[in-house]
This record gives structure tokens, C-alpha cells and sequence, in this order.
């Protein structure tokens, strides 16, 4: 059974006066049906874009998107990234949908809640209004909302941030979408409403069946949700593996930061030291030679390191480093 | 959209080719407003003298030559006056006022929006409020009001003008001020002991020359055209003093038969207008980058 | 939305206020005051004057005689013209037709071409037509209108006779289809002020709802791009062009009455304007306090509008 999602060397790059931003520069990956991957990087690693990407939701105009996105809607595949745009726009809301950061913004004002998860449901079902507007009562029982018949009626407004969430999830699986792509949908919300989020969007998977990349810069997200983690850095995938692989043996030096960065507020339980990455994320018009990570790496060989773009090795079943040293990180560090 | 600012740290605050194009486009636009504001002050100021007629000289055997037909170059009126000496004296009386008009209106305007804008409070609010009620009456209402009840003048309709195009500065101003009051620097400068009159004008109003800059060249084009407007009513500048609005009013009656009279005094306000408007539009986009939103 | 339509009315109350106070400041600072009427009729002697005046109240308290003026026009009493001793209400009253038909097609004229024009530009930014219409709008707003019609009255009267020269209709016409041909050439006129400002503040709106969130969403749900852009962001775009039209109303009036001047149109404008020349001093200020006031009420309709239109102030 192939893959549902086969993203193969996804290139964006945005025309700016200054020159070429490559916000993403060849990210290869694959997701199953059914399964959960997590998208991890910190702000301009590229993950938002290549979620975009996936979407075509990029700007039309200086910007370049190359490669080839495999999408498997049922028997047949195809590459979204050819499609003409009538057949994209079925795919958008229908087969693949996406959950945006921002609940306070990403609904439309002066629209009822109801009129718009209706407007998502109509677009591509010829049903009548008022079945749609059932569906969307049904959609928001479902997603937890209470009085879900009066909601309809409601604005944006007159919700809480996490109840919009939830009307925003609501509309995305209106038309019971393959694949789910939420772009840090619990960023901007407390952290109780994210833990309810994360609680609804792993019941909902549950129940539908539905593969989702989740975006996030959140490592104790990723732990609660995720069957699979990518680590995102300079527009590249540097690490792949199964959540708990990648937990407990982190082989890229960037992912052993970022799990040292996470403090550890448990005391006295194994003491570890908290660590930040030093340095900053390098600018993307001029990364650094070889492995864009380098000049924050504690583990640099020069003459190694800055030589060549390291290739993704496999260290494990199923798990990929971007890391010429990694046997060498891995024994220095246990 | 955070997520696609986020992935261009570098490029977020570049502006994209196209717009850098717009951007020198209008720059260019600028520059040419610029240029043609040079020709009309030079030519008004010296052009008088360097052509051969006299705007003054009523020639009845050449009335009503057409343009380019005969020794006058833009024709002659129903006196056979000379139309360029006319268009440029009365360029000299248009621009005059337009210049004065706009430079008493920035000062009145700056001080009520600075005051307002500085000690907010009551006195802000009143004066404000104002401002606010003065710009309810339509301005050529109120123009031809106040010119009707004075003797005109080049002096009176001056103060006249400026009289209703102070208040946007003021509106102007007074946010920028009141904006910057907050500052940092103006508080240093409060608990070093400088007077209020010095913190206004010597940190504050520095710090938003740009927009009093922009508008007061905005407000150029627009006291040439209330300046036109009330002239070409009857109420401005009178006869024999020629103004390119009192042109326009004398053309009215020859309108079918010699529209040339009309036709170059229009021209010539509409290019010193546009002009002084693509120059203050350019300003702003120079100066202040933020406030382009269009 | 009780509160904040309540907060605009009073804010507007407020103003109604002032501009009394400065109505009554402008009359009183006419040169020969109330009294100029009487200047010119002859065998007038100081005495007369002096009793006049005193019959006029003029010799009271400034404040007291604000107080009697302003009772007196909240009663509906603004004076009598001089010219023929009509109450100046009603005169106004009678003229307000043919302006508020000119201003309500300019307006019409104006949402509708330049909205078109605004939207256009925005979803096109930087085209060749987003260039053209921005210049385009600036020299339109650099034209002396005055100026404008009279071109408009030599092109289409004067050389290919297809419009009239002026007025409301022709006598002994008076079809609905006369007063449209009568009223094309000055809502033209008119109309080229109102849609290059509507045009330039349409853009500037559509272009921050385009970058907007929702807008995104939209897209992400599989919209056509149609829908996208004029189900939602035009429709959004358009809440804040409410309040715009009511801050449009004082240019719109000045614009009436330079268009009303050039067509001889019987409006409120010309009105002010042939007062003025007869130096009708309530009228004049009549007119003037009418204007202010058409302002005011007009900015509160756009405000009660906008609280109407948006649902975030509708529900609150």
C-alpha cells in the first residue's frame, strides 16, 4: 500500500529585493494513512512554508515551489503540485485540510460560525443549505461544543479562543478530510484549552481514521501526540524517527539541543542540565557550507562538517540523521 | 500571516521588485512634480520679462486670437491681451498665495495640534473637538463666507485660505505629538528640567517634521485650488489683479466662442496642483514608508 | 451597540454644539453685524439704529443673545432672507432637492465605479491598471472641478450639443427622462472628485483585508477565488467605506455647489452662493449652519450604519 502523502525534494523559494530566500530547500518525506506525523522546528525553519506548500496555499506571485508532492486520494495518485487549479481547489477543504496558529484571526468577522463551516461543507458537497447547516451542528457537537444548534448562529466573537479552535477543526473536517495539517493550532491559546486541543484532535483521528502532520516548536506536544517526528532546520529535514526513538536517542546534535533546551521542572528526578543552543538560526539567503548547523555545533569538525551538505543516514530502523558524526555524538554522549 | 513572515526573517522588510519599482515610479513622479513646480516658480517670476508682451497691454485689433495662429503664442482675450503673460502673472498672484497661505496655515496648525496634542487633557479635548466642528462645514462654504464678508485682497484671501486648510495639520500634529509625548526622550527631557516650549519644539515637533512636511505640501495644491475656486466664484482676487481663477471666471462668458481662455488658466492650475500632490505623495513615501498603505 | 451609538450621538451633539457657537461667532463678526441690513436704507438716523438694535436684542449680553438665537433655531426660526422675507428654513428647504440629487447619483456613481476601480487595483497590485488608476486619481483630484465642467459643458453642449448646459430640466419638459439628461454632465462633473476618493480609500481597505487570516482560511477551505475575494474580503472591505462615506460629506457638499455654480443648478450651493452676492446675511449663515448640521446628521446615519453592518458592534 503506498504511501498517502510522498513528498519528494520540496523546494520554496520566495524572490525578494535583496535576492533569494530558499525557505525550504529539498524536504523528502512520507505519511501513512492514519498516522500522525509532527513537524518540529524552531521560527524560520521552514515547517509553516512546507506545510503551505503542501496546501499551494504559498503566494502566487515571488514565490517558486519545485518538486513533486504524491498524494494518494483513494486508488489514484496524483501530484498536487501539477494539478490544475480547479482540481487543486477540490482537493483543498476536501481531501487535505489545514488548522491555522491564530483561532482569534483566521475566522471572518462578520460571518456566523455556521454560515462559514456551512460555506465549507457546500463547496464541495451538492447538498442544500439547510442540510449543511445539520452537518455543521453536528460537526460542532462533535468537536465539543456545547449548544452546538445555537452556535450556529454565533460570531466569531462571541467565542473563546479555544472555542473558536474548535470551530476552525470543526470546519476542517466538515468534508472528512485524508489528511489533517494543523499549523501550530495551540500556540496561542492557554495551556489547559491546548491540552483539551490535543486531547479532541487525537479522539478525532481516532474516529475518523485521518493521517495529520501537526506543526509545532513544542517538544512536549510532539510527545503527546505524535507517532513520528521530523526535526526542521535551515529549510531541511535533519532528523526523522519514531517519537520515542527520537526522544530517547536524539542522533543530530540540533535535536540533542533542542531536547536539552526543554527544562526540566521535576526536581531532583535525574538532574539535567539545562542547556540552550548557542548562536541563532542563520539567515536563509546565506547559510553556512556543508551542515547548515555548524557554526552552533558543539561537535564541529572543521574540515568535516562545513565541507559538504551531509546526506540523511539511517542509524536505526526507521530513523534518519543529518549528521556526519553522528556515531562519534552518540558515544561521546551516553 | 506569522507563519510566512516567520520564514522570511531577511526578506519581511524588503519591499518586493515590483513594489521597488512602484516605489521609484512614484519617486519619479516626484521628482518630475518637483521639476515642474521649479519651471512654473521660475517661469512666473522671470518669464514676465523675457516674453514680448505685456499682460497689461490691450491690443483690440488682436482680441480673441486663437492659439498659435498669430504673434500671440496661447492667443489673446476679448481685450487682446497677451494669455501667456496673463497665465503667468496671474501664476505669479496664484502662487503667491498658495506658498503664504500654506506656510500660515502649517504654523497656526502646528501650534493648536502641538498645544492639543502636548497637554491633552481638557484643553485637548476642547481644542480638538474644535478642529472637528470647523471641518464640518464645507470648506468652500465656509471659504466663500468669510471672503464675502472681507475687503479682497492678495492679503485678505491669503489669510482666508489659510483660515480653512489649517485643521488637517492640526489633526496631523497633534497625533504625532501626542504619540511622542510618551516617549522616552521626552521624559528624559522632562526630568531635566526643560521648559514645555522647549520640549515641543526643540524634541517632539523635530521628531515629526516628516508628516507636518508632507502635509504642508499637500497643502500647497490645496490653497492654489481653494485660491482658484474662490476667484473663479468672484469673491478672491479681484481685477484687474490677475489670478488664474479670476481667468477662468472672465472665460466663462466666452466659453463657445474663444475656449482657449479657459482651457490654458485650468491647465495651469491642474499641473502646479498635480505637481505639488505627486510631490507630497512622494514625500511621505520617502519619509515615512509606514504610512504608504496604498 | 446602544453604547456606542449613544457615545456617537453624543459626540455628534457635542459638535452640533460648537458649530452653533462658531455659527454665531461668524455672524456676529460679519462686518456690520445684524444690523448691515439697515446700512443702506437711507434716512436712517443713529437713533433708528440705536432702537433697532435694541428692538433686535443687540444690546444684551453676548451670552444671552447666543441663548435667545439658539432657542430660536432649535424652534425651527432661522431668520428671514432679506431678499424677499421668507423664513430661511424653508428656502432652504425648497432647494434641497436638486442637491441631494446630485449628490446621491455622484455617490451612487462613485460606490460603484470606484469600488470597481479599488478592488481591481488592490487584487492587481502594481499592474499596469493599479498604476494608471492610482496616477489617475490624483490628477483627478488635482482638477479644479469648475474647470472640469466647463470643459464638460464646451464638449458635450457647445461642440456635440449632446447634453444641456445646465439647470434641473427643460421648461415645458419635466419627464423623468429629462431630468436624468439634465442631471448626466454635473454628476459627471461631481462624480470625478467622489470616484477617485472612493476609489483610493477602497483600495487601501481591500488591500489590508486581502493579508488578513480569514482570508487565508477562506483559500484553505477549496473557495474559488472568486468567492474568496468578493465573499469575503470584498464584503469586509466594505464595513469601514461606511464610516468613509460619512467623512466624505463635506467635500461632497463643496463639490455640489461648485458644480451647482456651472450648470446654473437650483440647489442649495448656488442658493449660498447668490446670497452671498446680495449680501443676504441669513442666508447666508443659514445655509452655512445647515451644511454643518447635513454633516453632522449625515456622519451619524454612516455611524448608525457601520453599528448596523458589524456584527461586532450589532452584538454586543
Amino acid at each position: 500500500m503506498t504511501a498517502l502523502l510522498d513528498v519528494h525534494d520540496l523546494r520554496v523559494r520566495f524572490h525578494s529585493d535583496d535576492g533569494v530566500v530558499p525557505a525550504v530547500n529539498g524536504v523528502s518525506f512520507s505519511l501513512e494513512a492514519g498516522e500522525t506525523v509532527a513537524l518540529v522546528g524552531e521560527s524560520g525553519s521552514g515547517k509553516s512554508v512546507t506545510s503551505l506548500a503542501i496546501m499551494r496555499l504559498t503566494p502566487r506571485s515571488g514565490c517558486e515551489v519545485g518538486g513533486k508532492i504524491l498524494f494518494r486520494d483513494g486508488v489514484e495518485r496524483s501530484d498536487l503540485l501539477a494539478l490544475p487549479v480547479e482540481a487543486m481547489r477540490a482537493v483543498r477543504g476536501n481531501r487535505i485540510s489545514m488548522i491555522f496558529q491564530e483561532p482569534m484571526t483566521s475566522l471572518n468577522p462578520v460571518k456566523t460560525v455556521g454560515e462559514q463551516i456551512a460555506e465549507a461543507i457546500l463547496c464541495h458537497r451538492a447538498i442544500s443549505r439547510a442540510a449543511a447547516l445539520d452537518r455543521a451542528a453536528e460537526l460542532l457537537d462533535l468537536v465539543g461544543i456545547p449548544e452546538p444548534r445555537k452556535r450556529l448562529e454565533n460570531y466569531p466573537h462571541h467565542m473563546s479562543g479555544g472555542m473558536r479552535q474548535r470551530a476552525m477543526i470543526a470546519m476542517a473536517l466538515s468534508c472528512e478530510p485524508a489528511l489533517l495539517i494543523a499549523d501550530e493550532p495551540t500556540t496561542a491559546l492557554d495551556v489547559t484549552v491546548q491540552a483539551q486541543i490535543l486531547e479532541l484532535l487525537k479522539r478525532l483521528q481516532e474516529r475518523t481514521g485521518m493521517a495529520v502532520v501537526f506543526i509545532t516548536h513544542n517538544l512536549g506536544v510532539v510527545a503527546e501526540i505524535a507517532d513520528r517526528v521530523m526535526v526542521m532546520y535551515a529549510g531541511r529535514i535533519v532528523e526523522q524517527a519514531e517519537v520515542r526513538d527520537l526522544f530517547a536517542r536524539p542522533r543530530m546534535p540540533y535535536t540533542r539541543g533542542l531536547l536539552r533546551s526543554v527544562p526540566n521542572l521535576v526536581p531532583g528526578r535525574g538532574r539535567r542540565r539545562f542547556e540552550a543552543v548557542p548562536g541563532n538560526v542563520p539567515d536563509p539567503m546565506h547559510l553556512p557550507k556543508g551542515c547548515s548547523f555548524h557554526p552552533r555545533c558543539q561537535h564541529f569538525l572543521p574540515g568535516l562538517c562545513d565541507a559538504a551538505l551531509p546526506a540523511l543516514d539511517v542509524t536505526e530502523d526507521g530513523h534518519l540523521a543529518r549528521c556526519v558524526r553522528w556515531r562519534e555524538v552518540a558515544s561521546v554522549e551516553a | 500571516m506569522s507563519d510566512l513572515a516567520a520564514a522570511l526573517p531577511a526578506a519581511r522588510e524588503k519591499p518586493r521588485r515590483s513594489r521597488a519599482l512602484r516605489r521609484f515610479l512614484r519617486h519619479r513622479l516626484a521628482i518630475l512634480g518637483a521639476i515642474v513646480i521649479a519651471v512654473l516658480v521660475l517661469g512666473t517670476a522671470f518669464g514676465p520679462h523675457l516674453i514680448p508682451y505685456d499682460d497689461l497691454h490691450i491690443d483690440i485689433r488682436h482680441r480673441f486670437q486663437a492659439p498659435f495662429l498669430g504673434p500671440h503664442i496661447l492667443g489673446s482675450d476679448q481685450l487682446g491681451r497677451d494669455l501667456l503673460a496673463r497665465l503667468l502673472m496671474a501664476g505669479r498672484v496664484s502662487l503667491t498665495v498658495g506658498f503664504s497661505a500654506m506656510a500660515l496655515s502649517t504654523v497656526f496648525g502646528t501650534l493648536i495640534g502641538a498645544t492639543a496634542g502636548y497637554y491633552g487633557g481638557w484643553l485637548g479635548t476642547v481644542l480638538m473637538r474644535f478642529v472637528d466642528a470647523v471641518l464640518c462645514f464645507p470648506t468652500i462654504f465656509l471659504l466663500l463666507a468669510l471672503a464675502a464678508f472681507v475687503q479682497p485682497s492678495v492679503l485678505s484671501i491669503t489669510l482666508v485660505v489659510a483660515a480653512t486648510a489649517w485643521m488637517e495639520v492640526a489633526r496631523v500634529v497633534e497625533g504625532q505629538v501626542r504619540a511622542l509625548r510618551d516617549r522616552d526622550f521626552a521624559l528624559a527631557a522632562q526630568v531635566l528640567g526643560a521648559s514645555d516650549t522647549w520640549i515641543v519644539f526643540r524634541e517632539l515637533l523635530p521628531n515629526a517634521i516628516a508628516p507636518i512636511v508632507v502635509a504642508a505640501t499637500l497643502n500647497v495644491a490645496r490653497a492654489i485650488l481653494l485660491e482658484s475656486y474662490v476667484s473663479f466664484l468672484g469673491y478672491g482676487i479681484q481685477p484687474p489683479v490677475p489670478s488664474w481663477g479670476n481667468m477662468l471666471e472672465n472665460a466663462q462668458e466666452y466659453l463657445s466662442t474663444a475656449p482657449w481662455l479657459a482651457i490654458f488658466p485650468g491647465l495651469a492650475i491642474t499641473l502646479a496642483v498635480t505637481s505639488f500632490n505627486f510631490l507630497g505623495d512622494g514625500l511621505r513615501d520617502a519619509l515615512d514608508p509606514r504610512l504608504d498603505i496604498a | 451597540m446602544t453604547r456606542y451609538l449613544v457615545h456617537r450621538i453624543g459626540q455628534n451633539l457635542l459638535l452640533l454644539w460648537i458649530v452653533s457657537l462658531i455659527s454665531f461667532a461668524v455672524l456676529h463678526l460679519a462686518p456690520g453685524g445684524p444690523l448691515a441690513q439697515f446700512a443702506l436704507v437711507p434716512g436712517l438716523t443713529q437713533a433708528d439704529l440705536a432702537r433697532i438694535a435694541h428692538e433686535m436684542g443687540l444690546d444684551r449680553p453676548l451670552p444671552v443673545q447666543y441663548w435667545e438665537w439658539f432657542s430660536r433655531v432649535l424652534r425651527g426660526d432661522w431668520g428671514r432672507s432679506y431678499r424677499d422675507s421668507q423664513p430661511v428654513l424653508s428656502v432652504i428647504g425648497s432647494h434641497l432637492f436638486a442637491t441631494f440629487e446630485l449628490m446621491i447619483t455622484s455617490t451612487l456613481v462613485a460606490v460603484i465605479l470606484g469600488s470597481w476601480i479599488g478592488v481591481i487595483g488592490a487584487i492587481r497590485r502594481y499592474s499596469v491598471f493599479d498604476y494608471l488608476a492610482t496616477v489617475g486619481a490624483m490628477i483627478a483630484l488635482s482638477i479644479p472641478t469648475f474647470w472640469f465642467g466647463l470643459v464638460v459643458i464646451y464638449l458635450f453642449s457647445v461642440t456635440l450639443g449632446w447634453l444641456p448646459a445646465g439647470n434641473l430640466y427643460t421648461i415645458g419638459n419635466g419627464s423623468f427622462f429629462d431630468y436624468l439628461h439634465h442631471l448626466i454632465a454635473p454628476a459627471m462633473v461631481l462624480g470625478l472628485v467622489t470616484v477617485a476618493i472612493w476609489s483610493r480609500y477602497m483600495r487601501a481597505s481591500m488591500l489590508e483585508v486581502i493579508n488578513q487570516d480569514f482570508v487565508r482560511t477562506a483559500r484553505a477551505k477549496g473557495l474559488s477565488e472568486r468567492r474568496v475575494l468578493f465573499g469575503h474580503a470584498v464584503r469586509n472591505a466594505l464595513l469601514p467605506m461606511i464610516t468613509i462615506a460619512g467623512l466624505q460629506l463635506p467635500t461632497l457638499l463643496s463639490g455640489a455647489l461648485v458644480a451647482e455654480t456651472v450648470f446654473t443648478w437650483p440647489g442649495m450651493g448656488r442658493l449660498f452662493l447668490d446670497s452671498i452676492g446680495y449680501r443676504d446675511y441669513p442666508m447666508v449663515m443659514g445655509i452655512l449652519m445647515f451644511s454643518a448640521v447635513l454633516v453632522l446628521l449625515g456622519n451619524l446615519l454612516a455611524d448608525l450604519g457601520y453599528a448596523l453592518a458589524d456584527p461586532r458592534i450589532r452584538l454586543t
